[in-house]
C-alpha cells in the first residue's frame, strides 16, 4: 500500500479480509481450524447483513443485559480531581457485571445459526467465563470453560456463579496457570471439536475474525457512550480512557471515536509491580511484535520468541499478548498507552467506592487510576469518559487478602 | 529446481525399493541437548528415515499434553534455539537421515525467518514444519527456505477442504504432512477410516510424497497405511520414552533402548512386506 492511499483510508476501516490492521491481526494457526474459521467468518458476515440477527441482538442487550446502560457524570470524583469533568460509562451495570456479556450474546445467537451446540471459553477474571455460562444457559448450550488454577484461586467467587449456570469449568494447570494458559488449552480443545463447538473467545485477541468480530459487539459501549456524552455535553469527550488486557473493552469503547480526530484516546495497560520482565502485563508499552495464539501483534516474549511471564493483580489484564488492532492503533499514533501499577489500581479502587459509592472491578481501576492523573492535567471544562467495564463484587476477596483483611 | 532435495531424494529412494518412510519425532533438549544428540544417533543407527526435532515452544496449541509437557520440562530447563543449533551443528549431518525443524513460528519471525532458516540449514537441518504457519501465510516463508535448498513441509488436515487442498498441494515440496485426526498430537488406539479415503484422493492430486502422522503408535498401525500413504510420523509414543532420560546413568540406557527398539520395530514394519 502507498502512503498516499494509507493516509486517506480511515482508520476504522480494517481488517481487510484476509484480517490485517495494518500488519497485524491475520491467522496463525494450526490447517485444523483454517477451514472453521473461514466458515465463521462467512456466517458472521452473512449474519451482519441480516436484520433478523440483527433485531434479535439488540432485544437481548435490551432486555437481557440491561443496555443502554447509563454515562454517569461522576460528580464527587471530578471534584476530587480539580480538573476535567469525569464521565463513567457504566458497562458495570451490565448483567453479569462486566462488558463481556455484550459480546458472549452477539457470539451465542452465531452459534446458533451455525447449528452448534457446544461452546468453549477461556477466562481471566472469571467475567467472561460467567458471561458465556450465561448466554449458554439462556440458549440450552453446552457449555465448557477453561480456567487457570490460579485464576480460579483469586476469582473463586465466579467459578461458583459459572458452576450455578451449569457450565463445567476446567481447572489449567500448565505454564503460569493463568489466562494465556487457559486460551491454549481452549485452543486445544478447539482443535478436535471444530466440527460440532464453537470456541467463544472472549477478547479482541486470536486469528481472524476474532479480533474485528469481539470488537463489532462491543463497539455498542463507544456508540452509546458518544451519543450520550453529545445529548449531556452537546460536544464529543477530550480523552477517552480505557484499560487494555487482551483489549475488548477498550477496542470498543475506542473504536466508534477512532475517525474523530479531536479526541484523545488512552489505552491503560497493567503495570504490576514496575517495569522489569515478569513484573507487569503491559503489552503494548514493553513488548515486541510477535505471534501469539493465533495472530501478529506486540507480545511479551524473550529474545527467543517464548512468550514472558506476566504479573498483574488483575486476572483479566495478566495476559502477555494483546488485540491486533491495538498494535495498529499503537503504531499509526492513534492510541496511547500508558501503564499503572497494582498499588495504583488499588488505591483508585478504593477512592472510587469511598466518593462515588461505586466498586469497580481491579481491571477497571486502572482506567480510573490513569483517569484521576489524566484529569487534573486537564482544565475544568474539558471532559474525559472512562470505561467503567465491570464491578468489584467479583474481586472483594482478593482486594480484602492485599488489604490485609480476612473475609473467611 | 533440477537438483533434488535431502528430502525429497530420500523418499524417492525408499519409493524405488517399495518401503515407506519412517519418520520419528522428538523434542529437542529434553531433558538436555546431550540426551538429544545421543536420541538422534541411536535412530539413525537403528536405520530411521528422516527425524524430526521439535523445537520447545512456551504456548504449542497443536501439541497434546505429551509433547507439551516435554516442551515446558526443556524450557524450564532454560534451551535456547542457538543451543539446538548448536547441538545439531556439531552432528555429522550428512551421514545420519535428513533432519527437519518442526517449529512455531512464533520462534522464526522473532529472530527474523531468513536469519532463522539460514542458521538451521547450516546447522544441518533438510527442512520445516512450521505447524502454526498455513500456507495462505507461508509464502514468503516458503520462498526463503527454498533458496537455501530446504523443504517447506504443508500440512492438510481432515478438516481442509478439496479445494483448500488443491491450493495447498501447489506450494508442496519434500513430503506432505498429512493430519491423520482433527486434534492434537497424541497416541490414538484408531485411524478414521476416512484418512485413507482422503489419502486415496490426495494421491491423485499430486505426486509429492504423503506422510501421515499425529496420533501414530506403533508398528501395529503401519499396515492400514502401506497402500495409501509414503510415510508414517511417531511423535508422542517416542517423546513419553524419552522422559526416562536424564534420570541416571541407567535410566539413560534403558531408555536409549527403548526408543532404539521401538525405532527399529517401526522400521521393519514401514519396509516391503
Ligand atoms: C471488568 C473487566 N475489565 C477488563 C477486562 C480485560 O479484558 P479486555 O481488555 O478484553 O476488556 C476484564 C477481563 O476479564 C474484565 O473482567
Amino acid at each position: 500500500m502507498s502512503i498516499d492511499t494509507a493516509s486517506q483510508k480511515a482508520t476504522s476501516q480494517v481488517p481487510d479480509v484476509s484480517g490485517r490492521f495494518g500488519e497485524f491481526g491475520r491467522r496463525f494457526v494450526p490447517e485444523t481450524l483454517m477451514h472453521a474459521l473461514e466458515e465463521l467468518t462467512r456466517e458472521y458476515e452473512r449474519a451482519q447483513q441480516d436484520p433478523e440477527f440483527l433485531a434479535e441482538l439488540d432485544k437481548l442487550l435490551s432486555t437481557f443485559v440491561g443496555r443502554p446502560n447509563p454515562l454517569y457524570f461522576a460528580e464527587r470524583l471530578t471534584e476530587h480531581c480539580g480538573g476535567a469533568r469525569i464521565y463513567l460509562k457504566r458497562e458495570d451495570l451490565n448483567h453479569t457485571g462486566a462488558h463481556k456479556i455484550n459480546n458472549t450474546m452477539g457470539q451465542v445467537l452465531l452459534t446458533r445459526r451455525m447449528g452448534k451446540k457446544r461452546v468453549i471459553a477461556e477466562t481471566g477474571a472469571g467475567q467472561h467465563g460467567v458471561a458465556t455460562a450465561v448466554a449458554c444457559a439462556r440458549f440450552g448450550l453446552n457449555c465448557v470453560v477453561y480456567m487457570g488454577e490460579e485464576d480460579i484461586r483469586r476469582q473463586k467467587l465466579n467459578v461458583f456463579n459459572m458452576r450455578m449456570m451449569g457450565a463445567e469449568v476446567r481447572g489449567v494447570s500448565s505454564g503460569s496457570k493463568t489466562l494465556r494458559d487457559a486460551i491454549n488449552e481452549a485452543m486445544r480443545d478447539w482443535m478436535s471439536t471444530v466440527e460440532h463447538t464453537h470456541y467463544i473467545i472472549g477478547s479482541v485477541v486470536g486469528p481472524h475474525p476474532f479480533p474485528m468480530m469481539v470488537r463489532d459487539f462491543q463497539a455498542i459501549i463507544g456508540r452509546e457512550a458518544r451519543r450520550q456524552c453529545l445529548e449531556a455535553e452537546t460536544r464529543l469527550p477530550d480523552e477517552v480512557i480505557a484499560c487494555v488486557g487482551g483489549g475488548s473493552n477498550s477496542a470498543g469503547m475506542f473504536y466508534p471515536f477512532v475517525d474523530d480526530e479531536t479526541v484523545a484516546l488512552t489505552g491503560v495497560e497493567a503495570g504490576g509491580r514496575g517495569p522489569a520482565p515478569g513484573d507487569h502485563a503491559s503489552t503494548l508499552t514493553y513488548g515486541h511484535k510477535g505471534v501469539l495464539h493465533g495472530s501478529y501483534s506486540y507480545v511479551l516474549q524473550d529474545e527467543d520468541g517464548q512468550t514472558q511471564d506476566v504479573h498483574s493483580i488483575s486476572a483479566g489484564l495478566d495476559y502477555p499478548g494483546v488485540g491486533p488492532e491495538h498494535s495498529y492503533w499503537k503504531d499509526t499514533g492513534r492510541v496511547n498507552y500508558v501503564s499503572v501499577t497494582d498499588d495504583e489500581a488499588l488505591a483508585a479502587l478504593q477512592t472510587m467506592a469511598k466518593l462515588e459509592g461505586i466498586l469497580p472491578a481491579i481491571e477497571s481501576s486502572h482506567a480510573i487510576a490513569h483517569a484521576f492523573k489524566a484529569a487534573k492535567q486537564r482544565s475544568k471544562d474539558e471532559i474525559i469518559v472512562v470505561c467503567l467495564s465491570g464491578r468489584g463484587d467479583k474481586d472483594v476477596y482478593e482486594v480484602a487478602r492485599l488489604l490485609g483483611q480476612d473475609l473467611d | 529446481m533440477t537438483e533434488q532435495t535431502r528430502i525429497a531424494s530420500t523418499f524417492s529412494v525408499l519409493k524405488e525399493a517399495g518401503h515407506l518412510a519412517f519418520m520419528p519425532f522428538i523434542t529437542a533438549g529434553d531433558p538436555d541437548m546431550a540426551a538429544t544428540l545421543s536420541v538422534i544417533r541411536e535412530l539413525g543407527d537403528r536405520g530411521v528415515d528422516l527425524i524430526e526435532v521439535g523445537f520447545p515452544y512456551s504456548d504449542p496449541i497443536a501439541d497434546g499434553p505429551v509433547i507439551q509437557a516435554s516442551y515446558t520440562r526443556a524450557l524450564d530447563k532454560g534451551l535456547h534455539v542457538n543451543d539446538i543449533f548448536d547441538g545439531v551443528r556439531s552432528l555429522p549431518t550428512e551421514e545420519l537421515p535428513p533432519l527437519v525443524a518442526m517449529a512455531s513460528y512464533a520462534l522464526l519471525f522473532r529472530r527474523g525467518v531468513e536469519e532463522f532458516v539460514k542458521q538451521a540449514v547450516e546447522s544441518g537441518f533438510a527442512g520445516f514444519i512450521i505447524p502454526d504457519l498455513p500456507a495462505d501465510e507461508a509464502g514468503d516463508v516458503g520462498k526463503v527456505v527454498q533458496s537455501h535448498g530446504a523443504d517447506l513441509i504443508q500440512l492438510i488436515s481432515p478438516m481442509t477442504p478439496k479445494d483448500r487442498a488443491t491450493e495447498i498441494l501447489k506450494a508442496a515440496s519434500g513430503f506432505v504432512y498429512c493430519i491423520s485426526v482433527a486434534g492434537t498430537t497424541g497416541v490414538r488406539d484408531d485411524l478414521p477410516p476416512e484418512l485413507t479415503e482422503q489419502l486415496n484422493w490426495l494421491r491423485t492430486q499430486t505426486d509429492v510424497p504423503l506422510a501421515v502422522g499425529f496420533g501414530i503408535k506403533g508398528p501395529e498401525q503401519v499396515d492400514i497405511l502401506r497402500d495409501a500413504a509414503d510415510g508414517v510420523i511417531v511423535g508422542s509414543a517416542i517423546v513419553r520414552m524419552m522422559a526416562g532420560l536424564g534420570t541416571s546413568p541407567e535410566g539413560d540406557a534403558t531408555a536409549l533402548a527403548e526408543i532404539g527398539t521401538f525405532a527399529e520395530s517401526m522400521v521393519q514394519a514401514t519396509r516391503k512386506k
